[in-house]
């Protein structure tokens, strides 16, 4: 069992679990992920893990409960277990594995949309920690929903905030922030690392594709395990099938089927949306 | 011929009520059945059936003490050679292997060897503290298993049974591999057999940690140099599941067999206690004739589709074990033989609609000695569904051989090791499909079993160096 420390909500719908696992906290690194089940009858859920601490042997999961599994999870509270929480899965980030002063050369932009915000953060820390250039673009509807703000601001070079509304930072989408920076304020990344909801990943890679920017988005499929065994995370990368869980989950942004990926991440939805709708039920009726 | 008994009949649940629930298909003989039927081997003096056997069980010894109706004696004369008679007895492909080869069967109906194992089995599940009382004392070693399924199973017991500290490391939440996520209830139900079994190494000792991947949560390496084992067996199976390649594949309700059984076994997709969604839409298509495309195809029955099984060859290269073929075809199921997919149809919201193919006819016999199938030239035809399982065989994780350094594979990505499961890291030993690709679980307990004495002999010989 894996014991919840700490729980926080972080915005409408939003949680943060700290939880006790030793083992996945030792191997972790950015950029992967964790299969997390909360009980007996749970699904298996796939989460990009949000931080990880090997002394206290941690990692930091954030949920959106948006189904009723993510839901089921969020109704846990400090002291409680997780039945299941297997990783760390996929692979690193591709920079982990580039040396160091190679890395120094970079300019790094990362643009984080929603919860997708979450699993950034470890991949900022990791790159300021090793004294890589990093500026952020965070994205939300409106600005209580923003999350990670201020841990994202003493690792980042730049914080840009991009709200739908504008009711904090740059009015409108991250890609208008994108073009802002890139397009009319003439800045130069080398990098570009895209991390949210698989729209806002589609519409960064056409807008990064205008500047030849290099793009790597990481992919929330559909999974059932997690290690390469059922095959539901296919996804076509340059008109290769490969598996987000063993072959990503980072992929070339420019090569990605979004549209594809959009479909297929649907596939199980309008059941999720009866379960979801027969949990609130049931848990109304108590 | 001194036999006029025909072979016992197994009773079974009707095909129509079995066509609509998971309980287990067959009841199995009981006391008197089994005897009956044991009354049949003639005891030949050089048994052909032993041989066919990849275990070499000791085939006549135990239905001699069936006979004799001494059932804990068959039960220890079967636990010389296998470790786990109440699954094989129920999995094995027994035609092809000690019935096919039994001499009674040359003119009429072979013993029930495996109906017979399986009553031994059960009945030692039942009864039986025949394990407790093999347990050793520790001789302070310490052995790493990679895996739950048939070979770690089979490896660990073995091993514990010399005294090793066991540990079994399993990558899903529930322990089983194969046995639990692949093959369904149906056919080998989860809590009287398979968790009884693993119940039965618990009492020997045997350490289990589950959400352990080896290769991502821990290496080869830190189980050896910073958690002290003196070898590490891997028993990790074939889980990579193969698709065709054709156009539509990712369309929406195209499943791989893999994934479609584990939401269905593993995760108990059918039962709405369960959280974990399942598409089963009207009308399914499976395509493969192995044992995996029986098991997927009589699941989607069970779950109210209408279900066909396409294959490419004709019904006498089925691969699947005779039985589960009779099974699914008194369950409803619409076989299309000699018949392969040429592209997935879909509807303007990329989901399946439908399957085109081709008749094939059977050429030249190819290096497997079947008769290969050849396209019959213009012969494409649709078939309707809505949803599109593919079945067609696994190939080992290649995980562990990207993160072990040494552990060499051959060009179909399974683990090279010498005849009694060495590989080519010291230390590090492997059985089962990540050796030999995906096969049986009657094979993987065998090559878990001659580990477990190679670990033995490594194991003994690195410290008496010492």
């Amino acid at each position: 069992m894996f014991r919840i420390v700490e729980k926080k909500l972080l915005a409408e719908n939003i949680y943060r679990l700290r939880v006790e696992a030793p083992r996945v906290a030792h191997s972790a690194l950015p950029g992967q992920f964790v299969i997390v089940r909360t009980d007996e009858h749970g699904e298996r859920v796939p989460l990009t893990i949000a931080d990880y601490d090997t002394a206290d042997g941690t990692v930091t999961i954030v949920i959106q409960t948006i189904g009723m599994s993510t839901r089921k999870m969020c109704t846990l509270g400090v002291g409680d277990a997780l039945a299941d929480l297997a990783g760390p899965l996929g692979n690193p980030s591709e920079f982990v594995n580039v040396p160091i002063e190679e890395l120094r050369r970079r300019r790094y932009l990362f643009v984080a949309g929603g919860v997708g915000t979450a699993p950034v953060y470890p991949q900022v820390k990791w790159l300021h920690e090793h004294g890589v250039a990093v500026d952020v673009i965070i994205g939300a509807k409106t600005s209580s929903m923003l999350i990670y703000k201020e841990e994202m601001a003493r690792v980042a070079d730049n914080l840009y905030i991009a709200t739908d509304d504008g009711s904090e930072g740059f009015k409108g989408m991250v890609t208008g922030k994108i073009k802002e920076l890139i397009g009319t304020e003439g800045r130069h990344y080398d990098e570009c690392v895209a991390i949210g909801p698989m729209i806002m990943m589609k519409f960064v890679t056409l807008t990064t594709r205008e500047y030849n920017l290099p793009t790597t988005v990481s992919l929330n499929a559909l999974m059932v395990d997690g290690t390469g065994m059922c095959g539901a995370c296919r996804v076509s990368v340059g008109g290769q099938t490969l598996f987000t869980c063993v072959d990503g989950p980072e992929f070339d942004g420019h090569k990605v089927d979004f549209d594809e990926a959009m479909r297929r991440q649907a596939m199980y939805r309008t059941q999720e949306g009866e379960a979801n709708e027969k949990h609130k039920c049931e848990c109304y009726g108590k | 011929m001194a036999n006029k008994i025909p072979r016992v009949a197994v009773r079974e649940q009707d095909p129509a009520v079995r066509a609509t629930n998971f309980e287990e298909v067959c009841y199995g003989y009981n006391d008197e059945e089994a005897r009956l039927e044991a009354s049949r081997c003639l005891g030949c003096k050089r048994p052909r059936c032993v041989e066919a056997c990849p275990v070499n069980i000791n085939i006549p010894a135990f239905i001699a003490e069936l006979t004799k109706g001494d059932v804990a004696a068959a039960a220890e004369v079967i636990a010389a050679d296998s470790s786990l008679p109440s699954i094989c007895g129920r999995v094995c492909p027994q035609e092809t292997q000690c019935e096919g080869s039994c001499v009674l069967g040359v003119k009429g109906e072979p013993v029930a060897i495996g109906k017979l194992e399986r009553y031994v089995g059960d009945w030692h599940l039942a009864h039986g503290d025949v394990a407790d009382s093999r347990r050793s004392a520790s001789n302070g070693r310490r052995v790493a298993v990679v895996g739950s399924g048939p070979a770690g199973l089979a490896c660990a017991s073995d091993l514990a049974k010399m005294g090793y500290e066991v540990t079994v490391f399993e990558a899903l939440h529930k322990l089983g591999g194969v046995l639990v996520y692949g093959i369904p209830e149906f056919r080998l139900p989860k809590d009287k057999v398979v968790a009884r079994e693993i119940d039965t190494l618990r009492t020997l000792g045997v350490k289990f940690e589950t959400d352990v991947i080896v290769g991502r949560t821990v290496t080869v390496d830190s189980l050896m140099d910073e958690e002290g084992f003196d070898a590490v067996f891997i028993g990790s199976g074939a889980g990579l599941p193969r698709f065709m390649g054709i156009e539509g594949e990712n369309l929406n309700g195209v499943v791989s067999a893999n994934e479609f059984l584990t939401r269905a076994n593993l995760m108990h997709a059918y039962d709405d206690v369960y959280d974990t969604p399942i598409y089963v839409g009207k009308r399914v298509v499976v395509v493969g004739g192995g044992n995996v495309a029986m098991d997927a195809v009589r699941t989607a029955k069970r779950l109210g589709a209408e279900a066909t099984i396409v294959y490419r060859r004709s019904e006498a290269e089925l691969p699947a074990r005779r039985e589960e073929v009779h099974h699914a075809k008194e369950e409803g199921i619409e076989f299309r033989m000699l018949t392969n997919p040429t592209r997935v149809l879909g509807n303007d919201k990329g989901w399946v609609r439908g399957v085109s193919c081709v008749r094939m006819e059977l050429g030249e016999p190819d290096e497997s000695g079947r008769r290969s199938p050849v396209v019959v030239e213009g012969s494409d035809f649709d078939i309707e569904c809505d949803v599109v399982i593919m079945a067609l065989g696994t190939s080992p994780n290649p995980l562990l051989k990207r993160t072990t350094a040494g552990l060499e594979t051959n060009r179909r990505g399974c683990i090279v090791t010498d005849e009694g499961g060495a590989t080519t890291r010291r230390g590090v030993f492997a059985g089962g499909d990540a050796v030999t690709g995906a096969a049986t679980v009657i094979l993987a307990m065998g090559a878990g079993r001659r580990a477990a004495r190679s670990i033995d002999e490594y194991v003994r010989g690195k410290y008496a160096a010492e």
